[in-house]
């Protein structure tokens, strides 16, 4: 100790200590800084096999390095999730073109040569990658609060009862009964199509669990009242008073006004 | 009733053939039609099927009650069944609903039919009468009024006539005073100014801010930083202290909601989205609104200028904003012009920069009147 003491006055010193400062802080803001999401390390063998697949599968519309075609968007950046989130749904390879590409009945690729690709896509350029499971099921996620945040966040476009609705020009909000709770937050995250991106600072992975709690319950809890009409409100409500409500009631006038028997 | 035909098939190009019969001067009143017997009058036969047919829907009806009184015992309220296009269900409620509407039902069509097979069938005519009255009664009515105009005196005694009327006449103030009286205090400020204003005071007045509010999430009251808020996101925002802090536990929560809550809530809410600065417009509203934008982050108004819905539908990559209620469109890209719809004022924006601590506040309140058009609004 006395020999640091001795030589503090020692021209080097000054260097020294700033040398150590920089070092000290560098590792600890190394240690401590917010990670970008990217996608777990894979492999340059899964890499290469997506690259193969997306120059047979999607190169088409995307452009053989996925950087965009007029008639598909880039994909660099876009992540892991994107790409299980729009295959894994159906949504891609689109069958034909439209302003929006529905939800598809079956899913064209296998679970393994989506998570190629998409290790593929997510090499490219960092970007959301396909979330923890621990937070894509309804278990431990509270319902109540889900709902709040999802009728505040999601239901101008996805309607408070998940049911989906229009929005201009023929792109519409789709319904959310029946999707996994991995597409749920897949698509917060990544934003597909019209929709605006809620990522992890907006709503925690926690409330993102939340909501996916509410849209399940809301699926096993059914509808109580009988026909929903699908969920769409006064209007359905109205044309079926209108028509059979009406219906019914000038029948029983015509029958109550008619001669004899 | 004469009229003939011809037999001639007419062709499509010969036009109309005039018939030979010509009509007749007056036409006959045919008379009602015979009465037709029901088979119950007819058979005996015919009345006991009639009369099972009544007690069948009135057994119908003491069923359905019966069925009614079974589920509301028999089954929890929780209880659920999955019915053919229905859905899932409440057992209960469809129960309860069958059985009611079977034992009306039941109750009213057995009546109907009953009186329409078995009780008295006749027919009866009875003919329409002059509604005028004789001119006798008329002539003595008229005589009565005027008898009664005079022994009133009313005519004679001016004071009288001339006090009655300002009577009557006033009288028709309180109601007019009611009316006017009853559509509420002026506003005063309370249309023109928000939330980002002020703290509100109670009173419709609110005292500012000595720093300038946090931009906070709905409905978690979290205080947001510029760099979380990525290109494409959408956060639906409040002004700092309108919503209970997270921390504060339930009661405090509770206690904390200031007065007039949701009026507060109604005007203050805002849209913050980020969009890339060069999606931005080169015409005049589009350079306003990056220049009132931190980095491309603006924030605008929820509420639509036409009748105050909120504007809550943002497509990412049109960057348009829709108003579910009338399709008013707002493009976002040019300070929120109003480009379909009935809206006529584009969206007010928020004026927003960065604290020291990289969080989001609103370097100014709105620059004028939120939500749709009112008296007032200058």
């Amino acid at each position: 100790m006395n020999a640091l003491a001795a030589r503090r006055r020692h021209p080097a010193a000054t260097l020294i200590l700033l040398l150590l400062g920089l070092i000290v802080t560098g590792g600890v803001y190394a240690a401590l800084a917010p990670k970008p999401a990217t996608a777990a390390e894979a492999s340059a063998d899964q890499i290469e096999r997506g690259r193969q697949l997306f120059l047979t599968n999607c190169a088409t519309c995307h452009g053989k390095n996925a950087l965009g075609t007029p008639v598909g968007p880039n994909l660099a950046g876009v992540g892991a999730a994107a790409v299980d989130f729009q295959m894994g749904t159906g949504r891609m390879p689109m069958a034909e073109p439209g302003v929006q590409a529905p939800r598809g009945k079956k899913v064209t690729f296998s679970d393994e040569e989506i998570a190629d690709i998409a290790a593929w896509v997510a090499s490219l350029a960092p970007g959301p990658a396909i979330p923890d499971a621990e937070y894509t099921t309804a278990e431990g996620g509270d319902p109540g609060k889900g709902g709040e945040i999802f009728r505040v966040n999601c239901s101008m476009c996805h309607n408070s009862a998940g049911a989906g609705g229009a929005l201009t020009r023929g792109k519409y909000a789709p319904p959310l009964t029946g999707v996994e709770g991995k597409h749920i937050v897949e698509a917060m995250l990544t934003g597909p199509q019209s929709m605006p991106v809620f990522n992890d600072s907006n709503i925690s992975p926690e409330s993102k669990r939340d909501v996916i709690a509410y849209l399940k319950s809301m699926d096993a809890e059914g509808n109580p009242g009988g026909m929903a009409l699908g969920s769409l409100g006064p209007v359905p409500e109205g044309l079926v008073a209108w028509v059979f409500g009406l219906g019914i009631l000038i029948g029983a006038a015509y029958w109550l006004g008619q001669k004899g028997a | 009733m004469s009229t003939e035909h011809s037999t001639d098939t007419v062709r499509l190009d010969e036009g109309h053939h005039i018939g030979e019969g010509g009509i007749p001067a007056q036409f006959v009143n045919p008379g009602l039609p015979p009465h037709v017997h029901r088979m119950s009058d007819e058979s005996a036969a015919g009345a006991k099927r009639a009369e099972r047919q009544i007690a069948g829907l009135f057994t119908l009806s003491i069923l359905g009650t019966l069925l009614f009184l079974v589920s509301y015992f028999a089954f929890d309220t929780a209880h659920r069944t999955w019915v053919p296009g229905l859905g899932t269900v409440s057992t209960t409620n469809l129960l309860l609903g069958v059985g009611l509407g079977l034992a009306l039902l039941g109750i009213g069509l057995g009546a109907v039919h009953w009186a329409k097979t078995l009780m008295p069938d006749e027919e009866v005519v009875e003919e329409r009468h002059v509604m005028r009255s004789s001119d006798t009664d008329r002539a003595k009515f008229a005589e009565i009024m005027r008898e009664g105009g005079e022994s009133s005196q009313l005519f004679r005694r001016p004071l009288i006539k001339a006090t009655l009327g300002g009577a009557l006449g006033l009288f028709s103030l309180p109601l007019l005073v009611q009316l006017v009286g009853s559509l509420g205090p002026l506003p005063k400020n309370h249309l023109s100014l928000t939330m980002w204003n002020g703290h509100p005071d109670g009173h419709g007045d609110y005292t500012p801010y000595q720093e300038r509010p946090r931009l906070v999430t709905d409905p978690e009251s979290l205080p947001i930083k510029a760099s979380d808020v990525t290109i494409g996101s959408v956060y639906h925002v409040l002004p700092e202290g309108l919503l209970p802090s997270p921390e504060a536990t339930e009661e405090e929560a509770r206690e904390g909601l200031p007065h007039g809550f949701l009026e507060e809530k109604a005007k203050a809410a805002v849209l913050l989205m980020r969009l890339d600065p060069s999606d931005f417009k080169d015409t005049e509203g589009g350079k306003k609104a990056l220049s009132w934008s931190y980095q491309g982050i603006v924030a605008y108004s929820k509420i639509c200028t036409h009748v105050g819905c909120p504007v809550g539908l943002y497509e990412r990559t049109t960057h348009h904003l829709l108003c579910p209620c009338h399709q008013s469109t707002f493009d976002v890209t040019d300070d929120c012009r109003v480009i379909f719809g009935p809206a006529k004022r584009p969206l007010p924006q928020l004026k927003i920069d960065v604290d020291k601590d990289g969080y989001l506040i609103a370097a100014e309140p709105f620059h004028e009147a939120v939500g749709p058009s009112f008296w007032e609004r200058g």
